[in-house]
């Protein structure tokens, strides 16, 4: 009778463990977007409106709307899972945006649903913050230089261009999203979705130029999954 | 017959309603009269006044609107240039009334002083059912303005200080005439070309033309265009001195604040400068 007794306790055990460590592994969908064709050439930024700002860099910068790198990579593409996934309470930590030398840093900057965003002018020019929203709210701020950061969030989930009407070249993305699963590209165009759970999901990758492409997706455990993305440039 | 006596009734007080509405056009600042809007008795107001520019959904696409700039509003979403409260929030009934009677200046929307105050009530009711953010939503809190300070020349002189810290010249000029270095690429947020407001040609801005609606227009923005809110980083004492600054812009409209800034010979120098050649560079004289 003890003997069972063990037998049962051990096998509990290894029950309860076996449900604990289930959790945080989960799966991984990963790959990489890549380009075919020959994606526009970016223009650089004439900023000589901007004596302060256009100081700050010896060569011009250029315009950040199509991001390329080696390999035919695209970057600032945003991967996340846009449905299999339930909506995700907004994390405690603040997404940074940040004016320096009169561009947005990041150019796209993905957040989710009520996370707070905090907004930070660190140039010698004033800014205005206007992000052009059709499902949110619309707002625009001055923000002076020495002011302190700007905090707002948004309640609903929205591709949200960004710009400052004082300095016409200044273009920027938020992407407010529903659930903690999304990465936005570097130059290497390469993403890495983990702790999924296994599940069916759909994962869209979203250029702000090139539009959106979705993927269908099926994870049964801790398995890699991959999902690469390809779009068409536009030459213009 | 009881519908005879009862409209009767109901036209001498539309009358007596209107003759108020129309005197009080004359001061933008109207105070509500005692109506209460109802929705169903502004639909087919609606449907008769506004629908050929605000358009059948009150998406702002009427038949009109294709050849009208700025735009007409889009109800939809919500956005609104004159409000009492914060950027990005929902404007009180009080402000959409006072935009009927004033209308917009410089743009296709007319006053609408004309109906009677309940038509304007029951209008405003009606428009504010083509967002469901008015479900969700309160509208924001009423900025708090401060009671208007003693004009004084320090005063006037603290404004143009904060018109130069505050980087307003950028697009309003140095002379407020709207020809600032950033002005002419200016696009509202339905990406259509807009500018700045040129203070030299009137005090009749968009938004009112008393002292609480140009303090009310820097600290609320006007929500939809470039023009951004400033309450988070100007003080109420020095929101103030930028309006009476602002007023010495306007030297083709006689205000108290462009008399006494004339008082003083330096005033009077650079007003009478700027009257003669009516542009920056012909001026002569720095301000």
């Amino acid at each position: 009778m003890r003997k069972s007794h063990v037998v049962m306790a051990g096998f509990a055990m290894l029950a309860a463990s076996a449900v604990t460590m289930a959790g945080p592994a989960g799966g991984t969908v990963s790959g990489k977007v890549t380009y075919e064709g020959t994606p526009a050439k970016m223009k650089p930024i004439d900023m000589s409106k901007e004596p302060s700002c256009a100081k700050m860099y010896s060569t011009p910068p250029v315009a950040e709307t199509v991001v390329t790198g080696p390999g035919n990579a695209l970057g600032d593409v945003v991967v996340y899972v846009s449905a299999g996934a339930p909506d995700e309470a907004a994390p405690s930590t603040a997404a940074i945006f940040t004016q320096k030398g009169c561009r947005y840093i990041p150019h796209i900057l993905a957040f989710q649903v009520n996370q707070e965003l905090k907004i930070s002018n660190e140039d010698q020019t004033s800014h205005n913050i206007h992000p052009l929203p059709k499902l949110n709210r619309e707002w625009n701020k001055s923000q002076p230089p020495g002011t302190p950061p700007i905090s707002e969030k948004y309640d609903k989930s929205e591709f949200i261009p960004v710009k400052c009407n004082i300095h016409p070249w200044m273009h920027g993305n938020f992407a407010v999203l529903k659930n903690s699963h999304y990465a936005v590209t570097p130059d290497s165009g390469a993403f890495s979705l983990a702790n999924l759970p296994p599940g069916k999901y759909t994962i869209t990758a979203w250029q702000e130029s090139y539009g959106e492409q979705t993927q269908e997706v099926t994870i049964s455990g801790s398995e890699t999954k991959t999902v690469n993305f390809v779009f068409k440039a536009k030459p213009y | 017959m009881r519908n005879i006596n009862i409209s009767k009734i109901c036209l001498s007080l539309a009358a007596a309603v209107l003759l108020v509405g129309i005197a009080s056009a004359q001061d933008s600042h109207i105070k509500e009269p005692n109506v209460s809007g109802h929705a169903d008795a502004g639909k087919p107001l609606y449907y008769r006044y506004c629908w050929g520019c605000h358009g059948a959904r009150g998406d702002g696409n009427g038949e009109n609107a294709p050849y009208v700039t700025p735009t007409p509003r889009n109800f939809v979403q919500a956005t609104f240039k004159c409000r009492s409260t914060p950027t990005g929030t929902l404007p009180l009934d009080q402000d959409l009334y006072n935009t009927l009677v004033r209308g917009f200046n410089f743009t296709n929307m007319p006053s609408w002083a004309a109906l009677t105050a309940q038509n304007r009530a029951d209008l405003v009711a009606f428009i504010k059912t083509f967002s469901p953010r008015w479900k969700t939503e309160k509208p924001g809190d009423p900025i708090p303005i401060p009671a208007e300070p003693k004009l004084t020349l320090d005063s006037i002189k603290h404004g143009g200080e904060l018109f130069q810290k505050l980087e307003c010249w950028k697009c309003h000029g140095q002379e407020g005439r709207g020809d600032g270095p950033s002005a002419s690429t200016l696009t509202d947020s339905n990406d259509q070309p807009i500018r700045p407001f040129n203070f030299t040609t009137s005090n009749r801005s968009k938004c009112g033309r008393t002292n609480q609606d140009v303090y009310r227009i820097f600290m609320t923005g006007v929500d939809g265009t470039p023009m951004p809110s400033f309450a988070d980083v100007v003080k109420p004492e020095d929101a103030w001195d930028l309006v009476h600054y602002l007023r010495t812009l306007q030297y083709n409209s006689p205000s108290p604040e462009l008399a006494l800034w004339m008082s003083t010979k330096e005033g009077h120098d650079i007003v009478e400068a700027k009257k003669v050649y009516n542009t920056n560079t012909g001026s002569g004289i720095n301000p």
